[in-house]
């Protein structure tokens, strides 16, 4: 067993461990810090598959923003100190069945399914070739999608802001 | 054993029905977004795994994963945009109490 795949097995129970937590804890507080060692763990995978820009990414939108977005809306929504309401015992049974037996299934698939892998060269993941191939008009880039994104963004801005926005008092 | 690509994807199929069982058992709104975010986390995993073990000569999961992850930032504001205008009008969020569409 080398030290790379033990980093791997940590991440991995890191990811699982956390992920479980955050859905089964009764205090709302905690599950978003459970989450959040989830989404650390998530990136110390892509560092482990030397993506490091994804991991970067992951690192900054979702630990540094997501996060503490909802960190945020429990602190204005939520009482301190008040854990969750008990489920009843039967749903969680169900609950956990069913995603159970989903993934017995999609893991049967999985392990049925054989994987061919492209005897190409692989593309060096760097930042100059990641900025080229997003700017790039050609057929095979993603300047369009980028441009529609960014549309997009502006668009979730602009609907938050109305959203969010206090109705104004009627006029006397 | 080498970790390779089934175990990414052994990884991203328990996350992702972690994922499934709290969207179950939550009735909080903002432990049910929590939910999805685990579960967006396991597609953007999928992907990474896919690009780096079967279609390295292109980068295309990469760019799926980079979009996936602005439009979950654009979906977590607005949902949260959302569940602080029903606190302001409903004082509270549990889904339970969000039923005025309901009859």
């Amino acid at each position: 067993m080398t030290g790379s795949t033990i980093i791997f097995y940590l991440l991995a129970a890191i990811t699982l461990v956390f992920g479980l937590l955050s859905v089964t804890t009764r205090q709302i507080f905690r599950a978003a810090i459970y989450l959040l060692f989830s989404l650390i763990g998530i990136a110390g995978i892509y560092f482990w598959l030397q993506y490091e820009f994804v991991a970067a990414v992951q690192i900054v939108v979702y630990v540094g923003g997501i996060v503490v977005l909802i960190l945020f809306s429990i602190f204005l929504t939520q009482q301190a100190g008040e854990k969750l309401a008990k489920q009843k015992l039967g749903r969680k049974i169900f609950s956990a069945l069913a995603a159970f037996c989903g993934f017995a299934f999609t893991m049967l698939q999985i392990s049925q399914h054989t994987f061919y892998e492209t005897a190409d060269e692989a593309v060096p993941i760097t930042v100059f070739n990641i900025g080229k191939k997003m700017m790039s008009v050609n057929d095979k880039g993603y300047a369009l999608p980028f441009e529609v994104i960014s549309m997009l963004l502006l668009a979730a801005l602009v609907g938050c802001i109305v959203i969010a926005m206090k109705s104004k008092p009627e006029e006397q | 054993m080498e970790p390779g690509l089934y175990h990414i994807l052994f990884i991203s199929t328990a996350l992702f029905f972690i994922g499934v069982y709290g969207f179950f058992t939550r009735k909080n709104l903002i432990t049910m977004l929590m939910s999805i975010e685990l579960i967006l986390n396991s597609v953007n995993l999928n992907f990474i795994a896919f690009n780096k073990y079967l279609w390295a000569q292109q980068m295309d999961g990469l760019f799926f994963t980079l979009f996936i992850i602005a439009i979950a930032a654009a979906e977590a504001a607005v949902a949260i945009a959302i569940i602080i205008n029903l606190y302001r009008s409903h004082k509270s969020i549990d889904v339970e109490n969000a039923e005025d569409l309901k009859y």
